[in-house]
C-alpha cells in the first residue's frame, strides 16, 4: 500500500471530465513524477489529490485513510503540502514572512524547521529580509518550496517547479528535491521536462488525455522505446 | 411561471395598487405617482442598457439626469436679453479662449516629442489659457449675475417649446457621456464607478454654483408647459361641458350646484393635466421600450451581452470592447438625459439643489436590480415598484408613527423625534429591498431571457 | 529689510493658519477613512460604497454615548468627552460591521460572486445605514465638542508675536493628528508584527496561497471588518469634532476617500495615508484664496487684484476627482504600486 494514493480518479471543473480512471500513487522517501503531453490533465490530477476538483468517482487515500471528503485546507493540515505552478509566493512579503506563513497552522516552535529550510536553500538565509517579489525566478521557486516545507509535511506536491527557469537552476532544484526526498518525505511532481524528471523519479506516470498510459519506475520508462518516441522527443 | 405571464401579473398588480391609491387617497396622487413611475421607467431603462446589457457600473446616473434637466430649462426659458448684452461678448471670449487653449494644448501634445519639455510646454499653454479664460469669465459672470438678480441674473435660454428639450436633453446627456467615456471608460469596473460618481458630483457643483448659467440654488421656476394649465382649463367652455358630461346631473335631474361644480372642475382640471403628461410620458416609454427591445435582440445586443459575460474572450475574438462600451454608455446616458428633461418639465422648475445621489443615482440602481437587469420590461416594472414604495413609504411610516405615538405623552420628546425621522424609514426599506432581492432573487422580478443562440 | 522679513513671517503664519493646519487635520481624517477602504479592498476585493455611512454611524454612536456620559456627570475634563465614548462606539460599530458582513456579504463570498455584486450589496448597506443614522439621531447639525477649544488663539498669538496675522490652533486639530498617528502606528505594528496581521497581508497578497497555507479566510475577514469599522469610527468622530456632525457630509467624503485610496495604491495602507494627505493638501490649496498671501510677499504695486484662487470652495470635489483621473492615467497602480483593479 502506497502512502498517498489517488485511486481511479474521474472528474473535472464542473464541465466534462478532464481525468478519467486515473491512478497516481507515491511512497514516503520516493519521488513520483507525472509526465505527459500538454492538456493531458497532469496538473488536474494533482489538484484532484489536493481536493481542488469535483471528483465524480475514485478516492484519495493518505496513509491508508480515506481523505476524499476533506477540503484542501484540511488536507494541508493532514500533512500534504502543495507548491502551485504560478503565484506561489507572497510577493509583497519578505522571504522570512513567506516561510512563517507556510507554518501558519503550526503552533509549536518553527525556528528549527526554518533553519532546515535555510540549510537546504542557503541563498534564502542571506535574503531573508528581502521582499519575495524582488527575487529572481529560481530564488522565488526556492521560497515557494521552502514555504511548503514549513508545515513539516509528509507529502510534498510540486506543480511544474522548473517551468520558466534556466537549465542550471533546474538541475540545482532537482538536487534539492532529491535531498528533500532523503528526509523521508513523499514527493509528487508534475513536470514538463519529462526526461530530466524521470531521471530522478522512483516512479513515473505517463498520462494521455486524462488516462494512465504507462506506469512504471523512472528507469524503465526512460528505457521504453514507445515512451521515448512519443513523449521524450526520441 | 413564464416570463410573459410574470410580466402581465406584475404589471396588473402594480396597476391595481395605483387604482387603490386612486380610490383611497385621490386620483391626483395616483396619477402623480404614475407619472413619476413612467419617468423613472425611462431612467431605469437607460441604466439597464449600461448595466444590464453591458455590465457597466455607472455610479453617475445623476449627471445625465441633471444635464437633461438643465437642457429643459435652457431650451424653454426665454432669453434674458439684458444679460446677453452685458455679458454676451465676454461669454464668447471665454468660450473662445477655452477652445483655443484646448486646440493649442492638443497641438503641443501631437507635435512635440514626449519628454520634460513637452510637459512644461503643456503646462504653460494650459496656465496661460486658464488666465485668459478666468479674466473673461469673471467679467462675464459678474456682469450677468448683476442683472436683476432677484428675478434673473442668468443668461436665460432659447425660449423654445419645452418638449423640444426632451430630445435635446438626450443629446446633451449623450455629449456629456462621450466626454465622461473619454476619461473613464477602459477603467476596470470599480474605478469606473468611482470616476462616474465623481463626475456627477462635479456636475451638480457646477449647476449649483454657476449662477450665470443655471441661477444656482436660486432655482429657475415657472418653466413653460407642453400641456394646458389648470386655470385655463377651468375657464374654458369645452372643459366645463366635459366635466358636466362626466359628472352628469344631480340625482333629482337638476344641474350641479355651483359649489359642487367648482369642486368638480378643480379636481378634474388637475386630473386632466396629469393625464396629458401621462399620455406624453407613456409615449416616450413605449418608443424607448420598442427601440431597446429591438436593440437587445439584435446582433448588436447579443454581442453586448457576450462582452458583458466574458470581456477577455470577447476581446480575444477581436471585439473592440472599449468602443462598444462607449456606444452603450452614450446611448444609455442619452435615455437617462431624456428622463431628466421630462422630470424638469413635469416639475415646471429647475432646482439644482434637489439633485442628490441617493435619489438620482442609487435609487435607479435599486430599480434596475429589483426589476431584473438585462430585461427591459423588468427595468420598467422595477421602476414602478421602487417609485411606488419610495413615495408610499413616507405616509406609511408616518401612519405607523402615529399609531406608536398614541401611547406616548404629548410632551414626550421621542414623540416629536419619531414624527421628524419617520420619512427616513424609506431609506432603510430601500436598502433592505435591494439586499433581499440581490440575495434571494438576484435576477430580479423579470429575469433576463436567455438569448436564442445559447 | 526687517520690514520685509515681518511680511514674510506674516505670509507664513497666514498659510500655516489657513492651509497647513486645516490640511493636516483634514488629511488625517481622510487617511483614516482611506486605510479602511483600502483594507476592505485588499481583503474582500470590492469598493465599499457604505464606508462613508459607516463613519457616520460610528460618529453617531459616539455622540449618543457622549451624551449619556455627560448626563452621568462624566466628562473628559480639558479633553472632549467624546474621546471617552470612542472605545465604546468603536465596539458598537465593529459589531455592526461584523453583523453586516455575516448577514449580507458572507453569502456572496461563499458563492464566489463577482466583485461588482459586492459593490451593489454595499449600495444596499449604504441606504440602510443612511436611513438608520437619520432615524436614530435626526438630520440636524450637532456640535458635540466640549473641553478646551483652542490651544493657541489668534488674538493671543498676535499679541505674543506682534505679527498682524493670527494663528489659531484648535485642540481638535492636534488631537486629530495625534490620534491618527497613534492609530496608524498601531495598525502597522499589527500588520507587520502579529500573526493575524501577517495573515491579513498574506491573504491580501495572494488569496489562493493563503488558503493553501491554512490561513482561515473567515477570521481574516472578521478582523478586517473590525479594523475598518474602528478606523471609520475614529475618522468620523475626528471629522465631527473638528467641524460638526451632519449625517449628509459623510456620503460626500466617500469621493475624496476613494481618491486617496487609489492615489496611494489600492490595498496599500501606507499608500492610503499618503493619498489622504495628497488629496487634502490639493483640495485646500486649490480652493484657498492666495490674495492676502501674495500681498505680503509681492511689492505693493504688483499685488494681485482678484482673489487668486484656482477654484471656489464648492468645487473641492473636482480636485479629488482631478487627482483621481491624473493618477489613473499616469500611474494606475498608485504611488505605492498597489493592485490594479
Amino acid at each position: 500500500m502506497t502512502y498517498l494514493t489517488g485511486e481511479k480518479l474521474t472528474g473535472g471543473y464542473g464541465g466534462a471530465d478532464i481525468i478519467k480512471d486515473c491512478t497516481i500513487a507515491v511512497n514516503q522517501g520516493e519521488i513520483a513524477v507525472v509526465v505527459g503531453p500538454n492538456g493531458a490533465g497532469k496538473s488536474t490530477a494533482m489538484k484532484a489529490l489536493l481536493g481542488m476538483l469535483n471528483l465524480r468517482e475514485g478516492r484519495v487515500l493518505l496513509d491508508g485513510q480515506d481523505i476524499s471528503k476533506l477540503s484542501p485546507q484540511q488536507r494541508v493540515a493532514k500533512g500534504m503540502a502543495f507548491v502551485p505552478q504560478n503565484n506561489n509566493v507572497f510577493v509583497t512579503m519578505t522571504v522570512e514572512e513567506n516561510l512563517e506563513m507556510g507554518a501558519f497552522l503550526r503552533r509549536d516552535d518553527i525556528t528549527e524547521t526554518m533553519e532546515q529550510v535555510y540549510e537546504l536553500f542557503p541563498i534564502l538565509k542571506t535574503k531573508r529580509r528581502q521582499v519575495a517579489g524582488e527575487l529572481s525566478g529560481g530564488q522565488r521557486q526556492q521560497v515557494a518550496v521552502g514555504r511548503a516545507l514549513m508545515t513539516s509535511p509528509t507529502v510534498l506536491m510540486l506543480d511544474e517547479p522548473t517551468a520558466g527557469v534556466s537549465p542550471i537552476v533546474m538541475d540545482e532544484l532537482f538536487d534539492r528535491i532529491i535531498e528533500i526526498k532523503r528526509t523521508g518525505i513523499a514527493i509528487l511532481m508534475v513536470e514538463q521536462n519529462a526526461r530530466q524528471a524521470l531521471n530522478i523519479a522512483d516512479q513515473g506516470f505517463v498520462l494521455v488525455t486524462g488516462e494512465n498510459r504507462f506506469t512504471d519506475t523512472g528507469e524503465v520508462l526512460l528505457a521504453n522505446e514507445e515512451v521515448r518516441k512519443s513523449f521524450l522527443g526520441g | 411561471m413564464s416570463n410573459n405571464r410574470r410580466a402581465v401579473l406584475s404589471f396588473s398588480v402594480m396597476g391595481l395598487m395605483l387604482v387603490i391609491v386612486g380610490f383611497g387617497q385621490s386620483w391626483n396622487v395616483a396619477l402623480a405617482i404614475l407619472n413619476l413611475c413612467l419617468i423613472s421607467a425611462v431612467m431605469s431603462m437607460g441604466l439597464n442598457m449600461q448595466w444590464g446589457y453591458a455590465g457597466l457600473f455607472n455610479a453617475g446616473v445623476m449627471a445625465s439626469t441633471a444635464i437633461g434637466g438643465l437642457t429643459a430649462m435652457l431650451i424653454s426659458y426665454a432669453p434674458v436679453s439684458r444679460a446677453w448684452s452685458v455679458g454676451g461678448t465676454n461669454v464668447f471670449a471665454t468660450l473662445l479662449s477655452l477652445l483655443l487653449t484646448v486646440a493649442a494644448a492638443m497641438l503641443v501634445w501631437k507635435k512635440m516629442a514626449k519628454g520634460k519639455k513637452r510637459s512644461w510646454s503643456m503646462s504653460a499653454v494650459i496656465m496661460t489659457g486658464y488666465l485668459f479664460m478666468r479674466f473673461f469669465y469673471e467679467q462675464a459672470t459678474s456682469a450677468i449675475e448683476a442683472v436683476d438678480p432677484a428675478k434673473t441674473g442668468f443668461l436665460g435660454g432659447l425660449g423654445l417649446p419645452i418638449i423640444v428639450s426632451w430630445l435635446a436633453g438626450g443629446l446633451a446627456a449623450a455629449a456629456l457621456a462621450w466626454l465622461i467615456g473619454r476619461i473613464a471608460l477602459g477603467l476596470r469596473s470599480d474605478y469606473f464607478a468611482i470616476a462616474t460618481l465623481g463626475i456627477s458630483e462635479i456636475m451638480i457643483s457646477i449647476l449649483k454654483n454657476e449662477d450665470w448659467l443655471s441661477r444656482g440654488v436660486k432655482n429657475v421656476t415657472g418653466l413653460s408647459r407642453p400641456v394646458p394649465y389648470e386655470v385655463d382649463l377651468q375657464q374654458s367652455e369645452w372643459f366645463s361641458k366635459l366635466v358636466q358630461w362626466i359628472y352628469g346631473s344631480a340625482e333629482d335631474g337638476s344641474a350641479l350646484s355651483a359649489d359642487m361644480m367648482r369642486e368638480a372642475m378643480q379636481l378634474s382640471a388637475g386630473v386632466f393635466v396629469k393625464l396629458c403628461y401621462t399620455v406624453l410620458f407613456l409615449a416616450v416609454v413605449l418608443i424607448i421600450l420598442g427601440f431597446a427591445t429591438r436593440a437587445l435582440n439584435s446582433p448588436w445586443g447579443r454581442m453586448m451581452r457576450a462582452i458583458r459575460d466574458n470581456e477577455t474572450a470577447a476581446a480575444a475574438m477581436g471585439k473592440d470592447v472599449t468602443s462598444r462600451h462607449r456606444q452603450v454608455f452614450i446611448i444609455g446616458s442619452a435615455v437617462i438625459g431624456i428622463s431628466g428633461a421630462m422630470l424638469t418639465t413635469l416639475d415646471g422648475q429647475f432646482t439644482p439643489g434637489s439633485y442628490i445621489p441617493l435619489r438620482f443615482t442609487f435609487l435607479i440602481w435599486v430599480m434596475v436590480i429589483i426589476g431584473g437587469s438585462g430585461n427591459n420590461l423588468g427595468a420598467i416594472i422595477g421602476a414602478f415598484i421602487t417609485w411606488f414604495v419610495w413615495i408610499e413609504a413616507e405616509p406609511s411610516a408616518l401612519w405607523l408613527v402615529s399609531q406608536i405615538n398614541v401611547f406616548l405623552e404629548e410632551s414626550n420628546p421621542l414623540r416629536q423625534h419619531l414624527q421628524e425621522v419617520a420619512p427616513h424609514m424609506r431609506m432603510v426599506l430601500m436598502g433592505l429591498i435591494l439586499v433581499l432581492v440581490l440575495r434571494f432573487k438576484p435576477k430580479g422580478i423579470l429575469p433576463e431571457e436567455a438569448p436564442d443562440h445559447y | 529689510m526687517l520690514e520685509y522679513s515681518t511680511e514674510l513671517l506674516n505670509a507664513l503664519v497666514l498659510i500655516t493658519n489657513y492651509v497647513l493646519i486645516p490640511a493636516i487635520s483634514y488629511g488625517s481624517q481622510l487617511a483614516l477613512g482611506a486605510v479602511g477602504v483600502t483594507l476592505v479592498f485588499g481583503i474582500l476585493r470590492f469598493a465599499n460604497f457604505a464606508h462613508g455611512e459607516m463613519m457616520a454611524f460610528g460618529c453617531m454612536a459616539t455622540i449618543f454615548i457622549t451624551w449619556w456620559f455627560q448626563s452621568l456627570g462624566i466628562s473628559g475634563g480639558v479633553f472632549p468627552t467624546a474621546l471617552l465614548a470612542l472605545p465604546f462606539a468603536i465596539l458598537v460599530t465593529a459589531l455592526l460591521a461584523v453583523a453586516i458582513d455575516r448577514s449580507i456579504f458572507s453569502f456572496y463570498r461563499i458563492h464566489k460572486s463577482r466583485p461588482v455584486t459586492f459593490v451593489v450589496a454595499s449600495v444596499g448597506v449604504m441606504f440602510m445605514l443612511n436611513g438608520l443614522v437619520r432615524i436614530l439621531i435626526g438630520t440636524d447639525e450637532i456640535i458635540f465638542r466640549d473641553g478646551h477649544k483652542f490651544l493657541i488663539k489668534a488674538g493671543a498669538f498676535k499679541k505674543m508675536t506682534g505679527l498682524s496675522e493670527g494663528l489659531a490652533l484648535k485642540q481638535t486639530q492636534v488631537l486629530t493628528f495625534v490620534l491618527a498617528v497613534i492609530a496608524v502606528l498601531a495598525l502597522f505594528w499589527f500588520l507587520q508584527r502579529t500573526r493575524t496581521g501577517k495573515a491579513m497581508r498574506a491573504f491580501s497578497d495572494n488569496e489562493d496561497l493563503a488558503l493553501l497555507s491554512g490561513i482561515n479566510p473567515e477570521r481574516v475577514v472578521l478582523v478586517t471588518w473590525i479594523i475598518a469599522a474602528s478606523l471609520a469610527t475614529l475618522a468620523g468622530v475626528l471629522y465631527g469634532l473638528d467641524k460638526s456632525f451632519k449625517p449628509m457630509v459623510y456620503f460626500h467624503l466617500l469621493l475624496p476617500i476613494f481618491a486617496a485610496a487609489i492615489v496611494g495604491g489600492i490595498g496599500q495602507p501606507l499608500g492610503a495615508i499618503i493619498g489622504g494627505y495628497v488629496v487634502a493638501f490639493s483640495e485646500i490649496t486649490a480652493t484657498y484664496a492666495f490674495k492676502k498671501f501674495l500681498k505680503y510677499l509681492a511689492p505693493a504695486d504688483l499685488a494681485p487684484e482678484g482673489l487668486t484662487q484656482f477654484l471656489t470652495a464648492e468645487y473641492k470635489f473636482a480636485v479629488s476627482f482631478l487627482i483621481l483621473v491624473l493618477v489613473l492615467l499616469i500611474r494606475p497602480t498608485g504611488i505605492l504600486r498597489g493592485r490594479v483593479l
